[in-house]
C-alpha cells in the first residue's frame, strides 16, 4: 500500500486512464440502453425525460413482428449450424489425419469467404437464387449463411481434430474398433469442445448477419437483425434499441462462456 | 464387432490407413463437400460478378459499366478507401497501444481492469454496433453530454458526429478489439528474457515496445489489420446507418443500384472495384511479408 501512496501522481493518471477507456467502451452501450427504456427523449435533455416499458411491450406484441423474427433467426441459425457442421466436421478430420495432396490450397480455399470482400458474393448469389426461386426462403439464407460459417467451423474443427492425441486412437485401432467406432468413441467425444466452439462461432455469426440476408432474404425472411435495420432506418430508436438488447444477450453470454469451450492449445492449433 | 480380434496382419494394415497415401480417396470425399458449399456459393458468384461487370446487353465485351460506375461514384470510391484507410490504421495504433500495456504493465490491477474492459465489443454484431453509435454520437448523444457536462465544449457547439467520424468511430470500437486480441496473444508468447534485458539496460517502456516488441509481432499485426480491412470495405450497416448519405461508402451505392435501380451491371464493377481496393491491401502485405523474411 506505502508503494501505491508514495507513486499516487500515477496511480492517479492511470486511473484517469482507465475511466476513459470505461467510458468509451461502455458509453455507446448505456446510450443504447437508455434509449430502451425511453418514453420521450427530446433535445437537449440529457437523460430521457420519461422511462417505462410501452415499447417494449409493443416490440413483443404479437403485432410487434420481434418474436416472430427472433425465432426466424434462432432458426436460420440452429439450421446453418447443423449444415455447417455435418459438412465441416468430416472436412475438418480429413485434414488434420488424412493426407490430402494440396492440403495448404484447400485450407487456403477455406479462407477465402472471410478474406475477399463479401458484397460481389452476396448480391450474385440473390440474383441466381431469385431465378432458382430460392430468394426470401429460409433455405436460401441458410446457404448463404452456411457458406461463411462454413470457414471458421473447419478451421477450429481441423484444429480441434489435431489437438487429439493420435495414440490414443492408435490404441483403439489397435484393439479391433473399426475406423467408424474408433471415430465416434475416441476422436469425437475428444474434439468435442473445439467443436461446441465453433457451432457457437457459427451460431452467432448467423444470428447477427446482416448483408448477405439483407440482399437473399428479402422480402419474405426478416431476421432479427433486419427488424433491428428498418426500426432504426424509419427513425424508431426505442424499437431499434431493444431489438439491439435482444441481439447482444446470446453475443455477451458467448464472450462470458467462450474460454470454457476454446482452450488455448485449440486456439494454437487453428490454421497449422 | 466381429472385428474385435484381429488377426496378426490387421493391426499392421490398421494403422496406414490413418494417415498413409491409400486412404487418400476417402479424405477427397471427406472434404468434397465443404469444398463444394464454397465453390457454389462463393466462388461461383465471385465469377458471375466479373462476368456481368465486362458483359454489355448485347452479351460483348465491355468497360461501359466501370466508365459509369467510376463517373457516377469516384468520390464515393476515394471516400471508401480513405475511410477504411484512416480506420485500419487507427485500429493498428489503439491494438498496439492496448497489447503494449496489457505486456509491458507493471501494475497487474490496471493490466486485469483493462484485459476485462478492452474485450467487449468483440462479440457485438455491426449492426448493433451501427445502432450504438448512432444514439452515441448525435447530437443528443452520451458524448457531447459528456462532453458538455464536464466542461470541455459549449452547449451550441454541441455536433454531430454522424459523419465519415461517425463510420471512423464505429470501426474502430469494433474491430480494434479483434486486433489487440490477436496482438495480444502474440505479444505474450515471446520470451520474456529479451523484454527484461532491454529493460534492465534503462529503456523505456514505449521504446522496449516500439523496438524490441512490435519487429517480432508484425505479422499477426499486418493479418489482422488486413482481416480487418477487408471486413469493412464489406460492411453495409454501418454506412447504411450512420451516414446515407452522399458522399458514402461504395457498400451504400452497390445496394442502391440493386433495391432501386435493379443495376446489376454498374453494381457489380462497383464490386470488383472494392475487390480491386481489397487486392491492393492484400498485396501491401504480401510485399510486407516478404521484406520481413527476407530480413530475417
Amino acid at each position: 500500500m506505502s508503494a501505491l501512496r508514495s507513486r499516487w501522481p500515477q496511480t492517479l493518471g492511470m486511473a484517469i486512464v482507465l475511466g476513459l477507456v470505461a467510458f468509451v467502451i461502455f458509453g455507446p452501450l448505456a446510450n443504447l440502453f437508455l434509449w430502451a427504456f425511453a418514453e420521450k427523449w427530446y433535445f437537449p435533455n440529457r437523460i430521457p425525460q420519461e422511462f417505462g416499458f410501452s415499447f417494449w411491450g409493443r416490440v413483443f406484441s404479437p403485432r410487434g413482428n420481434a418474436l416472430a423474427s427472433l425465432g426466424t433467426s434462432i432458426w436460420i441459425a440452429l439450421l446453418t449450424v447443423a449444415l455447417s457442421l455435418a459438412v465441416a466436421i468430416p472436412a475438418g478430420y480429413a485434414l488434420a489425419r488424412l493426407k490430402l495432396r494440396w492440403r495448404g490450397l484447400i485450407l487456403l480455399a477455406f479462407l477465402l469467404p472471410q478474406a475477399v470482400p463479401n458484397l460481389p458474393v452476396y448480391v450474385n448469389i440473390a440474383r441466381v437464387f431469385y431465378e432458382i426461386g430460392l430468394n426470401g426462403t429460409i433455405l436460401g439464407v441458410v446457404l448463404v449463411h452456411a457458406s461463411h460459417g462454413l470457414v471458421l467451423a473447419v478451421w477450429i474443427a481441423s484444429a480441434a481434430f489435431a489437438s487429439v492425441d493420435p495414440s490414443l486412437e492408435e490404441a483403439a485401432r489397435n484393439m479391433g474398433a473399426s475406423p467408424w467406432t474408433c471415430f465416434r468413441t475416441v476422436t469425437l467425444p475428444l474434439a468435442a469442445p473445439g467443436l461446441i466452439a465453433s457451432a457457437i462461432f457459427v451460431f452467432l455469426e448467423s444470428l447477427d448477419e446482416f448483408t448477405g440476408t439483407y440482399f437473399v432474404g428479402v422480402p419474405d425472411v426478416t431476421t432479427l437483425p433486419l427488424l433491428m435495420f428498418n426500426a432504426s432506418m424509419g427513425g424508431n430508436y426505442q424499437i431499434a434499441s431493444i431489438t439491439a438488447l435482444l441481439l447482444l444477450v446470446p453475443s455477451i453470454a458467448f464472450m462470458l462462456v467462450v474460454e470454457r469451450f476454446l482452450k488455448a492449445d485449440v486456439l494454437a492449433g487453428v490454421g497449422r | 464387432m466381429a472385428r474385435r480380434l484381429p488377426s496378426p496382419g490387421g493391426e499392421i494394415t490398421v494403422a496406414p490407413t490413418v494417415n498413409g497415401s491409400t486412404g487418400s480417396w476417402r479424405a477427397y470425399a471427406l472434404v468434397a463437400p465443404a469444398l463444394a458449399v464454397i465453390a457454389a456459393f462463393f466462388v461461383l458468384p465471385l465469377i458471375l460478378s466479373a462476368v456481368l461487370a465486362f458483359r454489355s446487353k448485347g452479351g460483348d465485351f465491355t468497360f461501359e459499366h466501370f466508365a459509369k460506375a467510376w463517373d457516377l461514384y469516384q468520390t464515393d470510391l476515394m471516400f471508401t478507401v480513405g475511410i477504411v484507410a484512416l480506420s485500419t490504421f487507427l485500429i493498428g495504433v489503439v491494438a498496439v497501444a492496448i497489447a503494449g500495456y496489457l505486456t509491458l504493465g507493471e501494475n497487474p490491477r490496471a493490466v486485469a481492469i483493462l484485459r476485462w474492459l478492452y474485450r467487449w465489443p468483440l462479440f457485438i454484431p455491426f449492426i448493433v454496433t451501427g445502432q450504438i453509435m448512432r444514439t452515441f454520437l448525435a447530437k443528443n448523444g452520451m458524448l457531447n453530454h459528456a462532453l458538455i457536462g464536464s466542461g470541455l465544449i459549449e452547449p451550441l457547439a454541441a455536433q454531430s458526429l454522424l459523419d465519415w467520424r461517425g463510420i471512423v468511430v464505429a470501426f474502430v470500437w469494433k474491430q480494434a478489439p479483434f486486433v489487440t486480441l490477436l496482438l495480444a496473444g502474440a505479444m505474450a508468447s515471446l520470451e520474456p528474457q529479451q523484454i527484461e534485458a532491454a529493460r534492465n539496460l534503462g529503456a523505456r517502456r514505449w521504446r522496449v515496445l516500439l523496438d524490441v516488441i512490435l519487429p517480432q509481432v508484425r505479422g499477426t499485426l499486418l493479418v489482422g489489420l488486413v482481416l480487418s480491412f477487408v471486413t469493412m470495405l464489406s460492411v453495409l450497416s454501418v454506412p447504411m446507418m450512420i451516414n446515407p448519405n452522399s458522399p458514402t461508402m461504395i457498400t451504400v451505392d452497390v445496394a442502391y443500384r440493386i433495391s432501386t435501380l435493379s443495376d446489376y451491371a454498374v453494381a457489380n464493377a462497383l464490386c470488383l472495384m472494392s475487390l480491386a481496393v481489397a487486392a491492393a491491401g492484400a498485396w501491401f502485405y504480401l510485399q510486407h511479408a516478404k521484406r520481413q523474411t527476407l530480413q530475417s
